[in-house]
């Protein structure tokens, strides 16, 4: 379980962030939805620890990350996998030692285990075979595959997903998307997705945050989320005309 | 400035951190050295052996006289590429070869989300990334300058026989009379310190770089020049400080 209290993030002048207080549960997908510039990656980089929030604390598990050094911070990180945006695999490296890397620098096990686990992550992806491709010879889906790949490796207790969808087909997203699912719970994980992908929202979303203004708007499942009277929230998600006919079918 | 500084002062304690898996590091290390060893023996080659052969005909004509012996511009020629040509002029073709492609490398790995990954990892980043291009430079730096004085005093000798204004004989004799070993101890102290200004200034640049493609190609172009010019004052205070 995660825990965010009272989180803020003021960049200069700008607050991003503005007292932010949700709880992420474990085992299921805790999605942060919201517009543009709501806050949604900066409250996801303030969880793990890329950006430090201005005030506020956040709870791994109930220990307090946010006062932690670098060096404390280290037996929480490598519990934690995280899906960048783009994937941000290493492009000097191939799949299998892209997967292998956090393997080689946190745990002592033999090459052959190591190749074991990678093929094991790879075939869980769907990309049995590819070991030996660059990242520069992958798709964007391919891509985000080798990125829950590498993120899995260490069988991770928490899975961060940064936009899982963007600049994915729809029927690549949902792969992603149900693959995250089932990798959620597989390994019973802490999952928090940022996304703003209504596919994912209402596929996925056990549990919701929705982000206004750097504020938490509205909190909930997907089930709830099409019978909400929040205004803004209607406003973000049935924005289009074909979930507007959606919502009026359910 | 001076915040630039202490952000600079700071990277480098960080990347001298304790590592997480010496094997690992290593690995980087070797690497490294490779790229920056072998990968610039082509340039500093031709570099050398152009700038030896200009240097000794400059001398030699310059000193065309019947009152100086023309061993003499052999002698010149040597300690001129021994304390200056090799050291400072590799390094500053390097810092332009090895360091644009340490700063944009990195910045590239910002720009795309790779060091927050190495971070959220619970790898320290500027350990990983900039210590084994720091030892890289340190210790391959030196290598190619003293490659590059061998073979800046065989471009003299191949311009003394493509040539009239001395003959070979007169530039060997020049070029073994009197040779003091300090000056290959500057030139190698220069060359440490060339490669460790080279390696760190382009890679801070390069890991404080951010927004995307244009911004990582002026940090290559920061790195490079900052680095320059460091190189041009550290080469006056040690030339002041050791000759």
């Amino acid at each position: 379980m995660i825990e965010v209290k009272d989180i803020y993030k003021t960049f200069g002048e700008n607050e991003v962030l503005k007292g932010i207080t949700a709880t992420f549960k474990t085992g299921k997908n805790n999605l942060i939805i919201g517009g543009s510039g709501s806050g949604k990656t900066t409250m996801l980089k303030c969880i793990v620890g890329l950006h430090e929030p201005t005030k506020g604390q956040v709870f791994f598990e109930g220990e307090n990350f946010t006062e932690m050094d670098f060096e404390q911070r280290v037996p929480i990180r490598t519990q934690i996998g995280m899906l960048f945006q783009n994937s941000a695999l290493f492009d000097s490296m191939t799949v299998e030692e892209n997967i292998m890397f956090p393997l080689n620098l946190f745990t002592n096990q033999t090459i052959q285990e190591k190749r074991d686990r990678a093929n094991f992550c790879l075939e869980r992806v769907n990309l049995k075979g590819r070991n030996k491709l660059y990242p520069s010879e992958l798709s964007g889906g391919m891509k985000k595959r080798v990125g829950i790949a590498r993120a899995i490796s260490m069988e991770p207790k928490f899975l961060f997903v940064d936009e899982p969808n963007s600049g994915l087909d729809p029927k690549t997203s949902i792969l992603i998307d149900e693959l995250i699912a089932e990798l959620t719970v597989e390994y019973n994980m802490t999952t928090v997705v940022v996304t703003h992908d209504m596919n994912s929202v209402m596929g996925i979303g056990d549990h919701i945050i929705f982000l206004h203004q750097g504020q938490k708007w509205w909190e909930g499942s997907n089930k709830e989320i099409a019978h909400t009277d929040n205004q803004e929230l209607n406003d973000f998600v049935f924005a289009s005309k074909f979930m507007q006919a959606a919502k009026e079918k359910l | 400035m001076f915040t630039s500084f202490g952000k600079y002062i700071l990277l480098l304690r960080l990347s001298f951190k304790r590592p997480e898996k010496f094997k690992v590091y290593w690995a980087e290390v070797m690497r490294e050295m490779v790229s920056v060893g072998i990968g610039s023996l082509g340039i500093i080659a031709i570099i050398s052996v152009f700038i030896g052969a200009a240097t000794t005909i400059q001398v030699a004509f310059q000193l065309a006289s019947p009152l100086v012996p023309l061993s003499i511009a052999g002698k010149i020629s040597r300690d001129s590429n021994i304390l200056e040509f090799s050291p400072t002029i590799s390094s500053l073709v390097l810092a332009g070869r090895v360091g644009s492609n340490f700063a944009s490398q990195i910045g590239t790995m910002r720009v795309t989300e790779q060091i927050d990954a190495l971070e959220i990892m619970g790898v320290n980043a500027p350990g990983y990334l900039i210590s084994p291009k720091i030892i890289a430079g340190v210790s391959m730096v030196p290598v190619l300058v003293i490659m590059s004085i061998c073979l800046g005093i065989t471009g003299g000798y191949i311009a003394c026989l493509a040539g009239s204004e001395i003959t070979p004989a007169d530039y060997v004799a020049g070029v073994v009379d009197g040779f003091d070993g300090l000056t290959i101890r500057v030139a190698l102290v220069k060359a440490v310190v060339f490669g460790f200004l080279i390696a760190s200034i382009c890679s801070y640049q390069g890991f404080y770089t951010s927004g995307g493609a244009l911004e990582v190609g002026q940090s290559a172009t920061r790195g490079v020049v900052y680095s320059c010019v460091m190189i041009l004052f550290a080469d006056l205070v040690i030339t002041r400080l050791m000759l």
